[in-house]
């Protein structure tokens, strides 16, 4: 009897559990609030200011997404996760998105479970060092000890350069991107590798700044962007369109400030990004001004980029390639119709 | 009166679902296989779930190409071996880092649980504060500050400490020659095993013979003769087949040579010195736990305070130190896991930490690494156990 009866709970729970998959967009509906995967704090991507509110273009994807699923950017929760412990995190649920900076690979759009939504900024792989080394070029680094994240795709591409060009390296390993600064500082390692854009935001926090200096060499390609689970394209299309819907409202010259003027614009593209016309945002499952309420409340790509991470913030970032398509950059949005 | 009497008549036999041998096995053979079902259950589940979310599973990943490096390595390991041989490096650190600091915890223990018990008051009270500081503070904390606090105040390696010109101290570690070993070199082993054997036979018929007649022999001197004289002889013999790799400053950092990386000094430093405060603490319950008598027996029969304590004393504290000593060391190999947080590459570290990022199979990894220390954890509590066992009181 009692073993029918385990028998019976048992295979209950093996079809509960495969059946019970719902839509990330309906939980998010349903909960209220975006659970968004951010770093443990790197200034200009994802970083809590002095009032405990957390700021960055990762951040402002993560806000862009709730602001045109829930109509409010607010509704976002954090959480902050390691470079190791965040896929984990993104596989079992814990978070809806992750938005921390994460490089697109093959390995991780495909055995990890994963899909990546986009890029939201085109990065590369540099090295800092102490000026007084006297070094010029990454090709220098012969025998140098040199202090990585672990659990990154720099941990590999490091080996690979220096493989590619037969030098000899020490890596020294650490779990937590803090530690690796601080190790850094102090002085246990020559050079530390990390993107290029990461190590300007780690520059601002070392203790003499000006003494480090960061190598010409790019080298690798690190196309960073949030990521969603695999198998759930719906909500893989929200957080793809909101993405564009940035790019598209800068390529529009729409922002937060003239959005709502623009709503009257002649130009259709506009009318159709912002839900005037068109059914963007039902065939979405999203409400008609969805891209309209992510412009308002975060504002266009260009307006995040330079309000976290452009020339006139503490990270001094050139667009580069992350200006749009039409001046010369990479980024380019599918068009919103 | 005919009183019916029944006697020798057995009771009749219970049936079957009423026999409480019976009962219990079926109890147990019940939960047994709830236990299985659920094993299965799991299994099968996680399996199935992986299936749908497209991670990749199954233990493959193991022969494909690792292409990282590793800080430390003791046996041959290059950016083109495998993940397999990865989890081997970062096994054999986990074990080098749990062996000195057990090693080193041990020593420091018993001087610190021995110091606490001194009549002096001083150094007893020095024993005291040594215990309540070290094992009130978190371990992670005492790594932090061995490798943050006290070892970044080593020089950088233009400036290292140097002695002789052959051993170097700096940021990076501590640099010494590395030793080459020639041809012939082969019959210093030899001539190391040959005393080790010769000693043990010394010693058994040293003991024999001083049960049969009384008469001592030397053993500790005559056997440190042998142990050291043996090796000697026989590098004199062959010609002293041995010289040094010396390291020397090249560039960024010293070339050649053998390097201890101070991640292991930190760590190695904190585990012992954590540990030791719980030994310390476990010899002196120990010892304690040994009544005075004892030792006036011992003394009463003109055993001098040495002798007393080697031969009455510990044999007897060690049956109450050994089994808690046991979970100390099961502690310290466990804790050494703490070794990702300062870059030390123990098998957390590279195996469940960039081994699994690369591949994503957390599940394979994560259970890998259980079994592992699950197994030196069994492999430890064996010794000890045995050991145990050894000391144990024997009943006559």
């Amino acid at each position: 009897m009692k073993l029918t009866k385990v028998l019976l709970a048992a295979a209950a729970a093996t079809t509960l559990s495969t059946a019970a998959v719902a839509g990330t967009l309906d939980d998010v509906r349903g909960k209220g609030f975006v659970q968004c995967g951010v770093s443990q704090g790197l200034a200009g991507f994802s970083n809590p200011d002095e009032q405990g509110n957390w700021t960055g273009i990762d951040v402002d994807v993560c806000r862009a997404v709730a602001a045109a699923v829930l109509g409010d950017a607010g509704k976002v929760k954090f959480t902050p996760l390691s470079a190791k412990e965040r896929f984990t995190a993104l596989q079992s649920g814990e978070v809806d998105v992750l938005s921390r900076n994460t490089t697109w690979t093959l390995v991780r759009d495909s055995a990890l479970g994963l899909n990546f939504a986009g890029v939201n900024y085109y990065d590369g792989q540099g090295f800092m060092v102490r000026k007084d080394l006297g070094v010029k070029s990454a090709l220098e680094l012969d025998g140098a000890s040199v202090c990585v994240n672990i659990g990154t795709t720099t941990e590999l591409n490091l080996s690979d350069y220096f493989r590619a060009n037969s030098m000899k390296f020490n890596p020294v390993v650490f779990e937590k991107a803090d530690e690796v600064v601080a190790a850094y500082d102090s002085g246990r390692c020559d050079v530390y590798t990390t993107d290029q854009s990461g190590l300007a935001a780690q520059r601002i926090k070392l203790k003499e700044p000006n003494a480090h200096m960061i190598l010409p060499e790019v080298i690798s390609k690190e196309p960073l962007g949030p990521v969603v689970r695999h198998g759930d394209d719906k909500w893989l299309d929200t957080v793809k369109w909101t993405l564009y819907a940035m790019v598209e409202a800068e390529e529009l010259g729409v922002t937060s400030k003239n959005v709502d003027q623009m709503k009257g614009s002649s130009s259709p593209n506009v009318r159709r990004l912002l839900g005037v016309e068109g059914d963007g945002g039902k065939n979405l499952g999203l409400s008609v001004d969805w891209a309209y309420n992510v412009v308002k409340q975060v504002g266009n790509y260009g307006e995040s980029f330079e309000r976290h991470v452009g020339v006139k913030t503490s990270l001094g970032l050139e667009r580069g390639q992350n200006a749009l398509w039409k001046d010369g950059g990479l980024q380019y949005a599918m068009p919103v119709r | 009166m005919a009183v019916e009497t029944k006697i020798a008549v057995a009771p009749a036999k219970p049936p079957v679902w009423n026999d409480p041998r019976y009962r219990a096995l079926f109890f147990q053979v019940l939960v047994l296989g709830g236990v299985v079902l659920l094993g299965a259950y799991l299994v099968g589940n996680t399996m199935a779930n992986l299936e749908r979310q497209g991670i990749a599973s199954g233990f493959g990943f193991l022969e494909t190409t690792a292409g990282f490096s590793i800080s430390q390595t003791l046996v041959e390991y290059s950016e083109e071996s495998s993940y397999g041989r990865a989890f081997l490096v970062g096994l054999l650190n986990t074990m080098l880092v749990s062996i000195i600091g057990i090693f080193f915890a041990t020593i420091l223990g018993f001087i610190i649980g021995v110091a606490r018990l001194s009549r002096n008051w001083l150094i007893s009270n020095l024993a005291a504060v040594y215990i309540e500081i070290l094992r009130n503070i978190p371990l992670l904390l005492q790594i932090f500050f061995w490798y943050f606090a006290v070892l970044r105040n080593v020089p950088s390696p233009k400036n290292s400490h140097s002695m002789f010109d052959s051993f170097f101290l700096n940021i990076r570690g501590l640099y010494s020659p590395a030793p080459i070993f020639e041809a012939g070199f082969w019959l210093i082993p030899v001539a190391l095993v040959a005393g080790v054997i010769g000693v043990v036979i010394l010693a058994r018929w040293a003991r024999a013979r001083q049960e049969r007649t009384g008469e001592r022999f030397p053993v500790f001197w005559t056997s440190l003769g042998v142990l050291i004289g043996l090796p000697l002889l026989a590098a004199i013999v062959m010609g002293f087949p041995l010289s040094w790799n010396y390291p020397e400053l090249k560039g960024f950092n010293f070339v050649g040579g053998m390097v201890v990386i101070p991640e292991l000094v930190a760590l190695a430093l904190a585990l012992s010195t954590y540990t030791a405060s719980f030994i310390a603490e476990i010899v002196r319950a120990g010892i304690t736990a040994v009544s005075h008598g004892q030792t006036e027996a011992a003394y009463s029969v003109g055993l001098r305070p040495g002798p007393t304590l080697r031969l009455v004393v510990i044999p007897q504290a060690l049956r109450v130190i050994i089994p808690p000593l046991t979970s100390q060391y099961l502690n310290l190999m466990k804790n050494s896991s703490l070794a990702a947080a300062i870059a030390y590459p123990d098998i957390v570290l590279v195996f469940a930490g960039t081994v699994l990022m690369q591949t994503g199979q957390a599940v394979e990894i994560i259970s890998i690494t259980m079994a592992v220390y699950l197994t030196l954890s069994l492999l430890i509590s064996a010794f000890m156990n045995w050991y145990n066992k050894k000391m144990a009181l024997v009943e006559r």
